[in-house]
C-alpha cells in the first residue's frame, strides 16, 4: 500500500517527516499552480477577447498573482456582524482541504504516488463531496442572501453532477477492474502486466503509446469521457456551470462576504480543484502517466519516453491541456440556467452515463 | 432531440473555433493607424488595445484641442475674450505709452498684456477664439491629456509681464495721461483767455 511512499523516503529518514514532505510539496505545488493559472487564465481570457491582459507587473505581467497576492494578505480580515462565526471562519479551510486532500492518491508516475490506496477513485469521490459541505459552510454562515442563494445552488449542483460523474467512472472501472488510481494508470501504456487491446480486438501490450489508452481500449469510454469532463466543469462551479457563483446575478455567489486570505483560499481551492478534476480525467481516460508515443517497429519511442521523470512531464502536460480547455470553455460559453443546468445532467448525461455502463459490461464479457 | 443534439453540438463548436482563432491570433499588436485611413474601420486582426502611453492615436491636423497663445503676436485686441461663449478668456490690458513692436504679420503692437488667462476648464474647444484672431497668435494644439493635481492648474497663463513691469507701465500710462490732460487744461484756459 505504501509502495509510493516508500519508493520516495530515503534510507533512515523518519516515515512522519516523509508524510509532512510530502503534505508541504503538495501543498506548495498547488500554491505555485493556483499563482500560475489566475495569471494564463487573464491572458487567455484577454487574448480571446482582444485584449493584452496583465503587461505592467514583471515581464509580461508575470508577478500580476503574486502582486495580487501579496494584496490580499494585507487585506483586513472581516467577518459580517450576523454572520456564523464558526462556520464562517471553517468554511474555507474545509473547502481548501478536501481539494487538496484529494492530491493525496494521484499517481504521477509509475511507483511515485503520495499514498496508494486500493480505493483511490472512490476516496476522490468521498472526499471532493466534502467541498459542498464547506460551500453550504460559507454560504450559511455569511447570513447573506447572495451567498445562501449561491451555496443552494451549488450543492443542488454538485450532487446532481456526481450521478453522471460516478457512472462514467464506473464505466472504466468495470474495464480496469480496479479502483486503484495507480493500477488502472498502469494499464494504459506498455508497463501492462495483463494484455491490452486497441478497439477491442487489436493487441497493443507492446506498443503502447495512445492506442493502449482507455478512450481508446475501449472507444464508448471516449463518450464516459465527455460526460465526465462536463460533469467535472460542475463539480468544480467553472463556466459554463458557473451559477453558484454567477456575478451577473449572485454578486459573487458563496464567497460574497469573505475578505483577504479566506477569499484567497477559496479561489485557491477553485484552481487547485481544476487542476485535480483534469488530472482524475487523465488518469482515468487519458492514459495517464503514460507516453502518448506508441512504438512504431525498431523505433521504440514508447520505451524511450517512459520513466520517472518523463510519467511526471506527461502527466502534468496532458492535465495542463485540459486545464486549458475548461479555460477556453469558460470564455466561450454562455452560463446555463438552473433549469437547463439540471437538464442536461438528469435528461442527457445520466442516461448516457448508463448506457456507457451497460456497453462496458458487454465489452468486458465478450471482448477482453 | 438528434436534431437538437446536433444543433447543440454544431453551435458549439462554432463559437469554440471562434475564440480560439482570437486565442492563436493574440500575438498581433494593434497597430496605430491615424482616423484618416481607409483601413481604420476594417475588422481587427490581433489584439485591440492601445497602449496608450506608450502609444497613441495621431490626432487629426484640423482637431480642437488645448489653447496655447503665442504671446508676443498679441495685439491685445481682446476679440477672443468678446466672442468666448463661455467667457473662459480673461484679459487686462494696458496702453503703451509709446508703439511697442510688430508682431510677426507685421502689425503694430500698442497695448501690454497684463493679464491673459485662458480656463481650460471651463473652455468648451469651439475655437471660435482662433478664427477672430486678426494675428493668429490664438491657436488649438495637439495637447488634448493634460492632467492636474488642483482646479487653479488648469488656468493657463499666458502674459510675460511680471506684476512689477505691469504696475511701470500703469505708472508710465498714468503719467503720460496726466501729462496729457495737463496740456490740454493748460490748452483750453489758454483758449478761454484768448
Amino acid at each position: 500500500m505504501d509502495y509510493g511512499l516508500k519508493k520516495l523516503s530515503l534510507h533512515g529518514v523518519n516515515i512522519y517527516l516523509t508524510y509532512v514532505l510530502i503534505g508541504v510539496g503538495l501543498f506548495a505545488f498547488t500554491a505555485l499552480f493556483a499563482l500560475f493559472a489566475v495569471y494564463a487564465e487573464r491572458k487567455v481570457s484577454a487574448f480571446i477577447q482582444d485584449r493584452l491582459g496583465p503587461t505592467e507587473t514583471g515581464k509580461f505581467g508575470l508577478l500580476q498573482t503574486l502582486a495580487d497576492g501579496l494584496k490580499l494578505v494585507q487585506k483586513e480580515l472581516i467577518i459580517p456582524a450576523a454572520a456564523d462565526k464558526i462556520l464562517f471562519m471553517m468554511a474555507p479551510a474545509i473547502i481548501f482541504l478536501a481539494v487538496y486532500m484529494g492530491f493525496a492518491v494521484m499517481p504521477w508516475a509509475a511507483g511515485v504516488a503520495p499514498t496508494q490506496l486500493n480505493l483511490g477513485i472512490y476516496y476522490i469521490f468521498a472526499i471532493l463531496a466534502i467541498e459542498t459541505l464547506g460551500i453550504l459552510m460559507a454560504g450559511w454562515g455569511s447570513n447573506n442572501k447572495y451567498s445562501i442563494l449561491g451555496a443552494m445552488r451549488s450543492a443542488a449542483q454538485i450532487i446532481s453532477y456526481e450521478i453522471p460523474a460516478g457512472f462514467a467512472v464506473i464505466a472504466v472501472v468495470m474495464i480496469a477492474q480496479s479502483m486503484d488510481m495507480q493500477t488502472i494508470s498502469t494499464q494504459q501504456g506498455i508497463l501492462s502486466t495483463e494484455t491490452i487491446k486497441c478497439l477491442g480486438f487489436w493487441n497493443v501490450t507492446k506498443i503502447g503509446g495512445i492506442f493502449s489508452w482507455n478512450i481508446l481500449r475501449a472507444p464508448h469510454l471516449l463518450v464516459a469521457f465527455v460526460i465526465y469532463f462536463i460533469a467535472s466543469l460542475a463539480e468544480s462551479n467553472r463556466a459554463p456551470f458557473d451559477i453558484p457563483e454567477a456575478e451577473s446575478e449572485l454578486v459573487a455567489g458563496f464567497h460574497t462576504e469573505f475578505t483577504g486570505m479566506r477569499f484567497a483560499f477559496v479561489f485557491f481551492s477553485e484552481y487547485s480543484m481544476m487542476f485535480l478534476v483534469s488530472m482524475i480525467s487523465v488518469i482515468l481516460f487519458l492514459g495517464a502517466w503514460n507516453t502518448p508515443l506508441p512504438n512504431i517497429g525498431a523505433v521504440h519511442l514508447a520505451d524511450w519516453t517512459t520513466g520517472t521523470a518523463w510519467g511526471i512531464l506527461w502527466i502534468v502536460l496532458k492535465t495542463l491541456a485540459l486545464v486549458g480547455v475548461q479555460m477556453w470553455i469558460r470564455w466561450t460559453l454562455p452560463r446555463l440556467r438552473v433549469d437547463q443546468l439540471m437538464n442536461l445532467c438528469w435528461k442527457v448525461l445520466t442516461p448516457l452515463a448508463f448506457i456507457c455502463v451497460l456497453i462496458s459490461g458487454i465489452w468486458r464479457v465478450y471482448l477482453m | 432531440m438528434a436534431d437538437r443534439a446536433q444543433t447543440g453540438i454544431s453551435s458549439l463548436w462554432k463559437g469554440m473555433s471562434l475564440t480560439i482563432r482570437h486565442l492563436f491570433t493574440a500575438n498581433g499588436k494593434r497597430k496605430v493607424i491615424p482616423a484618416s485611413s481607409d483601413n481604420y474601420f476594417k475588422q481587427l486582426e490581433g489584439t485591440n488595445t492601445i497602449q496608450y502611453p506608450k502609444q497613441s492615436l495621431p490626432v487629426p491636423e484640423v482637431g480642437r484641442y488645448q489653447l496655447d497663445v503665442e504671446i508676443d503676436d498679441c495685439i491685445v485686441c481682446d476679440l477672443c475674450a468678446k466672442i468666448c461663449p463661455v467667457d473662459c478668456i480673461t484679459i487686462d490690458s494696458i496702453k503703451a505709452t509709446e508703439l511697442i513692436g510688430y508682431t510677426s504679420d507685421g502689425s503694430p503692437k500698442r497695448i501690454h498684456a497684463a493679464k491673459f488667462d485662458i480656463d481650460m476648464a471651463k473652455c468648451m474647444y469651439c475655437g471660435l477664439c482662433t478664427i477672430v484672431c486678426p494675428t493668429e497668435c490664438i491657436v488649438m494644439t495637439n495637447q488634448y491629456d493634460r492632467s492636474v493635481f488642483g482646479l487653479s492648474d488648469l488656468t493657463y497663463e499666458f502674459s510675460d509681464m511680471t506684476a512689477e513691469e505691469a504696475k511701470e507701465k500703469q505708472a508710465l500710462l498714468d503719467q503720460q495721461l496726466a501729462e496729457r490732460a495737463a496740456a490740454k487744461q493748460k490748452k483750453d484756459e489758454g483758449g478761454s483767455a484768448v
